[in-house]
This record gives C-alpha cells, structure tokens and sequence, in this order.
C-alpha cells in the first residue's frame, strides 16, 4: 500500500484546460472519493494516477516516486471500470489471473491467490464461466476481483456501481466498504453518485470544472459546505437556497443577524464572518433544517405545493418569498395543496452564502478551521 | 369476413409476385454459374448438337482431369494461392495494425491520412501501370511472385484498413486500458486482447483481399510475361486466346478458378452487410 | 516491479531513451507506417511518376525513347478517333451499367428486406455473383453470348429477336450490351448490399409509427423509406460512377475493345496502349485526361449536392 500525492497537476486538451493545478495528498489506506458532476474532470484526474492520460503539467507520485513518467504497467496499480472491461474471451479463473502471469507468477501461487479471492467475493462457483454468461452484478464482482487479486499499491474505481439496479448498488456499496477494511488498500473512487461518495469516503473530494472545490470528511463537507456548488451538490434532497440581504439586528443587547428575503421577511441567522449590512447573501437551508410551525407568530407563510410521502419521512414541497422550497418532516402532514403553512428556519444550521463569490460565510462562534484547498 | 378475405387475398397477391421476382433473380444469378458447370461436364462429341440443352444426355469428367494432368493450370493455380495467400495475410497484418490506430489514437496528420487512403480508393488503378512496370522493372519484381504480392497489397491496405477500422471501433477501450493496467503494453494488448476478439474482422479482411487478389486481371497481364510467373487468370486468358475451341476445359478450368473464390465467399458472407456499410464502399 | 518505498519525491529512473510521452507521441506512426510506406511508394509515387510520363516519350521497345516531348500526346489525343470514340463508350458503359445495376439493385435489397423462409440461403445465392472472380465473370459471359457453346442467341432467335443466331460481341452496334450485361450481373450484388445495410438501419418504430398514423405502404416508402437511403444511395451512386468508369477488366476479358473500338472505353484504351503498344508515354497522357475528368465529376457532384442542401435549408 502506498500514499498518493498530486501536486499541481494539469491536463488540457489543445486549448481546452480540463484540469487547473489539483493538489491533492492522499495518505497510506485512505479511502478517497472524488465526487462531481460529469465533465468535472474527475474522471480524467483518475486516469492520469492510471497512466491512461498524459499528465500535461505538474507531479503524480505514488509512494513518493514520480510516476508521470511510467507506463500503467509499472504502476502497480489496479483499476476496476464502470463497463468492468472484463475480457469476454477468458474464463472468470484466467480474467482474475491475467495481471499475475503476466508478471510470472507461480502457478500454484496464482492457484491460491485466486480461490482465496474468489472465496471472499463468492466467485468460486463460477471461475469457469465466462463474462457472457455472467450476471451484472457478478461482472462487477470478478472486476473487483480482478483488482484485489494483484495486492496493488492501490486501487482505482471508475464509477464502478453506476451500471447496476438500485438495489445491487446499495450492497456492493456496503462490501466495496467491508473489503476496504479487510484490504486497508488506499483507495480512489470517482463517482458522480453523492450518496456513494457520503457513505462510502474517508474523505470525499468535491470537483467542479476541473477545480477542487473541497476536501474533506463526509460529515464535515455535508455539514459545512464550502461553497454553493458543494452544497447544492452533496445531500438528496437538495439544500434549499433563498436570496436576500445580509442585516445585524441588535435583540435584548445580543448581536444578532437576519437575512431579509425578496417578500421582505427577515430570517434570523448567527452572525456570519465577514458580512456585512445589505450585503447580497444566499440563506441555504437543508430540508431537514426547517420546519413545520403551528404558531404563524413564529414562523413565514409558505403556500404548500405538493406532498411526497417517502416511507420513512415526507416532503413537502412549497413555495416561500416566491421560491420553491423542499421540507423534510417525520411527520404524516396532509395539508391541502394551495393551502398556507407557516415555517420556520433552524437558526444553528442554516448557512449564509456570498452571493457573488458562492462562498460559505461561517458564523462568528465557529472556529476558523479554513477548509483545505 | 369479407374484408378478412380481401386481405388474405391481397396479401397472397403480394408474396406470390414477391417470390417470383426474387426467383427470377436467383435465376439471373445462378444461370451463368449452372451453364458453365454444365459446359465443363459435357463430352466434347456432343457438346455442339447438345448446345441448348439444360444438361447433356451423358456427363463426363474429362475436362477435368486433362486440366488438371496435361496442362498448367495447377501450376498457375498453385501461383494464384501463394499470390492472393500471401496478399491476403500481409495486407490483414498491415491493415489491422493501421486500423487499429485510426480506431484508438489520436494523432497529427491522421486526417491527411485518412484522405489519401480514401482517395486512392476512387482514382483509376489502370493510370499506374506503365509508371509501376517501370519502377519494378529495374528491381526484377516484374514477372515475379513477389512483385505481383507487393503491388497487390498496396491495392488492398487501404480498403483492408477501414474494414478493420469499423471491427476495432465496436471493440471497448477500456479493454485495452485494463490490460495495460494489469501489465501489458499497449502493442501485447492490441496482441492478446483485442486481436483475439477481432478474429471475425479479420476472417472477413482475409476474405475480401483474397478474393480481390484472385480476380485481379490488368497487372498481373502487365507484369507476369512468363508461364512460370503467371497467375490463373492470366494462364486462363492465353489458354483462351491459345485453344479457343476446347471449350469444355476451359469451363473445367474456370470451375476450378471459381472454387476458392466461392469458399472464401460462404466466410465472409455473413459478414457482407456489416463490413459494406462499416468500411468505405468499394466493390 | 518493485517500486522501493523511500521516503522523498524522485522521479523513478527512465527506461531507455523514449519517455512515456515522447514514446506516446511516436506510437500511433509506428503502426501506421507500414501502410503508408506502401500507400507512397506504390500508389502515390508512381501516380506522380505517371503524370511526368504524360509529358514523355516513354516507349518500352524503344531504347532511344525518354525525352521530354511537351504537350505532344495531348495534341495527339485530341485528334485521335479512337480516343474521343472511347470517351463516348465510356459515358455509355458507365451509365448503362449503372442503371441497371442500381435499380436492379434496390429491387433486390428491398425484397431481402422482408422476413421470409429461406431468406438468408436467398441472399447468399444471389450475392453469389459479386464473389466470382471478374475475369471469370467476363469469360462465362462471353461463352454466354457465344452461339457455339452458349445459349442466349439460341433463345433470342426463338422469341423473334435474331434473324439467326450470332455472336453480339462480334458486332459493332450491339457489342457493349454484352459487357453491360455483365457488368449488371456482377454489380447489383453490391447496390442491394449497400442498400439493405441501409434499409436495415432505419429504426422500425418509425414504420410502426407511421402506419398507426394512416399511411399505406407507398406513402411510408417515400416518406421514410426514401430520405434514409438518399444519403447511401448518393455516395453510392457516386463512387460506384468513378469505379465503373475505371473499371476495364470485363471489356478487356469479352471483347479487347472491339470489333473496330466499338467497346474500348478510356480506362481499357490506356491497358491498351501500355500492354499491347508498350507505349508508356501516350497511355500515361491518356490517363492524365481521364484523372481530371473523374476529379471534374466528383467536384460537380460535391457542388451540386452542397448547392441542394443550401437551397434546402
């Protein structure tokens, strides 16, 4: 196992940049996940750490040698793809075996690596078989078996999932996890899934037009998200984003802060750093952070739009200061479409957003940790 | 009801007048093929007060065994299969190698590339050969195997190119990208990993160059002057122009000629469509 | 492959000369060179070396030949009978031909297009023409026309067509039918192949659509069947135009040109004069001539398709 560090790596095509300047350390048995909408580039940062694309400036190295330079061969790395690029004219024994007799490895030696393997993938029915006669998701399976086998420095997915029903997605999810665990391999994983990428990373990096626009643990970047574009991307339901203007309000001698929305009602946030009156602001709300108020004193008319019963929780989907909002309630809510609601906003965990730089203001009370990159 | 039966007749109207045209053109295609079976298994005594019938009252394999024991036709015979054998296997190695790097890399000056191979596919073939006699002439590759092989490949590389180009084209990368990543350059992935899967692709170039080598006429009159040298069309045509009466050998001979042509067709039938509409079109 | 796990960055030590850049830059030349290698030095060089000829006096039997003439063959052409009457014969076989060949053609491609017992034996037998190799198809033929051996003259006697039966390759008014009916045979293969590729790949919703909205066959003909096979069948029509009219083997094989020149076409008169005459020189002019009227064609057409879409959009 092997850490990874990307220093100042670019990739343009001609004229076309896909890739401004990454800087990226990912340590020994690390399990990353780049996370971004398709054309973000984090496809083209993977094969680059494959040796698949040519890096046009700047250093990849792995276990701190300088791989531009080297062909895939000699990388000693192992990439699962999301077609599985299984070779359809080898049985599954000689798919998962390839690697290692091209590097001339024993035949007994190849013998036990491949039951051992097979028998924690559940393969060893099937070694036989060909990929035709294969389903999806055991396709998907001898892909990862093909990588596990070589013991690689480490490992590389490419949307590995994203071909596979719903619910096999959310198993192998859970197994690509426990193996990790078992393996302890530094691993890199592209998807543009976002519940992969929370449920799956150690840390997930978030990438827009071939710039990373945030590092860091799941939780860290659902609960404080570095910008708009990480917001609005990371969590289903969507965060809700109103706009408005920044104002202090001064309550019983507490500072206080409120963002006053288009209707002209005002609401209250913790002071953020950095802003100040009348400056134009973005208030983003998850679903789950505003709620369902029963006193109108309390709360802003919200004309109801549609009812989504999801089982566990419902949606609500409204319309407040003449914008769409989404609110998550446990609750069983049967309120007439078109009838008014009053809501309220969680004052702790909204955000306030600079509207022109989409940055994240972080209230005052916390601490200046300054997300990485 | 009456409409029911209506249809049924229109219907009946319309397959039987289908079967009849495609009859008739079976027959279009078949008849020439028959009468020359027919011509090369009649005896020579009645050949001319049998001459319309559809097949002679008695049949014979003379024809054949004299083509085949007193002339030199297994000798031009065994000339035309080392030609287009070779031609075939060189013009699919060249072919693939260059297909598969219009299929996968980009690069400067493929465009220009791939122009002039297509051009060379419509300009006349016939300009070259004063031009080409005098460059092959002071190598000694007139009037040789070699130079019949080496003219013929040219011919073929291009057409060949495309047709493999469309086989590697269905073909995944990421094929070959797992195969570099589990320890393959890439040229012993194109080898182990590609290749293999293109073995249809490349039965059906075979094909096609074969049978293009085989058929061709023009340069083979040009360049091959001796007997030794010459290929079956060429010996087929001064056997004509030499015993223009015999006319149930040349038939047998002409049986023969058509013989490997035919089996190569039943190999790259299934693939006609695919490779037509796939390669640039040419005949 | 041990990648020693030291602690810094270094860059791991090159193999060879070749980076894995430079050596990514030269690879794709490397599988391309063999083709083009051949592509210059067989066709393009002695393309080149052919039009120089034209300007020549290249005659093989003739040790003192090689000067530089000029213009010379040109002016020679222009007065020569038997080059003009092949520029004729060559517009009459290639259009005759080609006729034929595509309206048989799609006939044919339109019948396979079917689903119908037997449908893929069909279709084996009667692309079985295309395979035979074109020098046989050209001998077969002119055995066909025979009236010793074959028995078309034979026929056409009896349905009143010929007084008597005879050789229509021997006569001059007649003669280029037996070529052209050759040619028909070994080339409506091909249009009904291209054209049933073509059929084959318009989407069948589209029938499926067009007849839940109303329209009889012939309305979906034109209306769907038509515009998906005119782009094939314009690049088709095209090509095949500039392959027949290159095309001298059949007329090489049936009649040598003859009787008295009545079948030489442009492309059989330059085999003519290079094999039989030795005259390099002259039929280096002629296909010179013939060069630029085919690079003529092909641009009109190019220029009158571009005309038509414009005026179409």
């Amino acid at each position: 196992m092997a850490s990874i560090e990307i220093a100042n790596a670019r990739k343009s095509y001609g004229a076309v940049d896909v890739l401004h300047g990454i800087n990226l350390n990912i340590s020994d048995g690390e399990f990353i996940v780049l996370v971004g909408p398709s054309g973000c580039g984090k496809s083209t940062l993977l094969r680059m750490i494959a040796g698949l694309e040519d890096i046009t400036s700047g250093d990849i190295s792995i276990a701190g040698d300088v791989i531009n330079d080297l062909q895939p061969k000699d990388r000693d790395i192992a990439m699962v793809f999301q077609s599985y690029a299984l070779y359809p004219h080898m049985s599954v024994a000689e798919n998962m075996s390839y690697a290692l007799k091209l590097r001339k490895t024993a035949k007994d030696k190849i013998a036990d690596a491949i039951g051992n393997v097979a028998d924690i993938l559940g393969l060893s029915a099937l070694l036989e078989r060909r990929p035709k006669a294969l389903s999806g998701g055991q396709r998907q399976r001898v892909a990862m078996g093909r990588a596990i086998v070589r013991k690689p420095q480490a490992f590389l997915f490419d949307e590995p999932l994203s071909n596979l029903d719903a619910r096999l997605r959310e198993q192998m999810r859970t197994e690509i996890r426990k193996l990790h665990h078992r393996l302890g391999a530094t691993s890199v994983y592209v998807t543009h899934d976002q519940i992969e990428a929370m449920t799956m990373a150690d840390r997930i990096v978030a990438m827009h037009d071939g710039i990373i626009q945030q590092v860091g643990s799941p939780v860290e970047i659902y609960d404080r998200p570095a910008n708009i574009f990480v917001a609005s991307f990371i969590g289903s339901p969507a965060m809700n984003f109103l706009e408005g203007a920044y104002e202090t309000t001064a309550d019983n001698g507490d500072q206080g802060a409120g963002i006053r929305l288009s209707d002209g009602s005002l609401v209250p946030v913790l002071p953020a750093q950095g802003a100040s009156t009348n400056q134009p602001v973005t208030l983003g709300a998850r679903p789950e952070h505003i709620t369902i108020v029963q006193d109108a004193a309390n709360g802003l008319p919200a004309r109801v739009d549609l009812i989504e019963p999801m089982g566990l929780s419902t949606l609500v989907h409204a319309t407040l200061a003449g914008k769409p909002i989404k609110i998550f309630t446990m609750d069983r809510p049967d309120y007439a479409v078109d009838s008014f609601i009053h809501v309220a906003f969680d004052m702790e965990k909204v955000h306030v957003f600079d509207s022109s730089s989409e940055l994240r203001l972080p209230p005052l009370t916390e601490p200046h940790t300054g997300h990485s990159d | 009801m009456t409409l029911t039966g209506h249809t049924t007749t229109r219907k009946m109207l319309y397959w039987g007048s289908h079967y009849l045209m495609i009859a008739a053109f079976v027959l279009f295609a078949l008849f020439p093929l028959y009468w020359l079976l027919k011509v090369s298994v009649t005896p020579n005594d009645i050949l001319y007060t049998e001459g319309v019938r559809m097949w002679p009252s008695r049949t014979t394999w003379e024809n054949y065994t004299f083509v085949l024991t007193q002339s030199n036709f297994p000798h031009y015979f065994m000339n035309s299969v080392i030609v287009a054998g070779t031609t075939a296997a060189v013009t699919t190695v060249i072919a693939a190698l260059t297909g598969y790097a219009f299929s996968r890399f980009a690069f400067r000056g493929k465009v220009i590339i791939v122009a002039l191979m297509l051009i060379t596919q419509m300009f006349p073939l016939v300009m070259l050969i004063a031009p080409i006699f005098k460059i092959l002439a002071p190598l000694g590759l007139t009037d040789s195997l070699t130079g019949l092989i080496i003219v013929y490949t040219a011919f073929n590389v291009p057409f060949a190119t495309f047709l493999m180009q469309s086989f590697f084209d269905g073909i995944p990368k990421d094929l070959e990208e797992a195969a570099m990543i589990d320890g393959n350059t890439r040229f012993e992935a194109f080898r182990a990993i590609i290749l293999p899967l293109t073995l249809p692709g490349v039965a059906a170039t075979l094909g096609f160059v074969f049978t293009a080598a085989w058929s061709e006429l023009l340069f083979a009159l040009m360049l091959v002057s001796s007997e030794s040298a010459s290929t079956f069309p060429v010996g087929l045509l001064s056997f004509v122009s030499k015993f223009s009466v015999d006319f149930g050998q040349m038939m047998a001979a002409g049986v023969l000629a058509l013989i490997p042509a035919c089996l190569f067709f039943l190999l790259i039938q299934r693939y006609l469509v695919q490779g037509l509409t796939a390669g640039a079109v040419k005949g | 492959m041990t990648l020693a796990t030291h602690a810094g960055k270094r860059p791991v030590e090159r193999r060879g000369v070749f980076s894995k850049k430079l050596s990514g830059i030269i690879e794709p030349y490397l599988y391309v060179s063999p083709a083009l290698v051949l592509i210059l030095a067989v066709m393009l060089m002695p393309l080149v070396l052919g039009l120089s000829y034209a300007f020549r006096d290249i005659r093989i039997l003739n040790p003192f030949s090689g000067g530089f003439v000029g213009t010379a063959h040109f002016e020679t052409l222009m007065s020569d009978q038997a080059f003009l009457g092949a520029l004729i014969n060559t517009a009459w076989w290639t259009f005759g031909s080609l006729f034929f060949q595509f309206g048989l053609g799609l006939i044919l491609a339109l019948l396979l297009n079917r689903d119908f017992v037997g449908r893929r034996l069909i279709q084996a037998l009667v692309f079985l023409p295309w395979a035979v190799p074109t020098f046989l198809s050209g001998l077969n033929w002119a055995w066909m026309f025979n009236p010793v051996v074959g028995p078309l003259p034979h026929w056409l006697t009896s349905l009143g067509l010929m007084a008597e039966p005879f050789n229509i390759l021997s006569d001059p008014d007649l003669a280029m039918w037996g070529p052209i009916i050759a040619n028909i045979w070994f080339g409506i293969p091909f249009f009904a192949i291209t054209m049933l590729a073509a059929l084959q790949s318009i989407p069948k919703e589209l029938y499926e659509a067009a007849s839940i909205d109303g329209a009889t066959t012939r309305q979906q003909f034109i209306s769907i069947t038509l515009p998906f096979l005119a782009p094939t069948i314009a690049i088709t029509l095209m090509l095949r135009t500039i392959w027949i009219a290159n095309f001298a083997d059949l007329i090489v094989v049936m009649t040598k040109g003859g009787p008295a020149d009545s079948t030489q076409i442009v492309a059989s008169y330059i085999f003519t004069q290079a094999f039989r005459r030795l005259d390099f020189g002259y039929a280096s002019a002629i296909a010179a001539v013939l060069l630029v009227l085919l690079l003529a064609y092909a641009l009109a057409v190019i220029g009158l398709r571009r005309a038509m879409t414009h005026a179409d959009n």
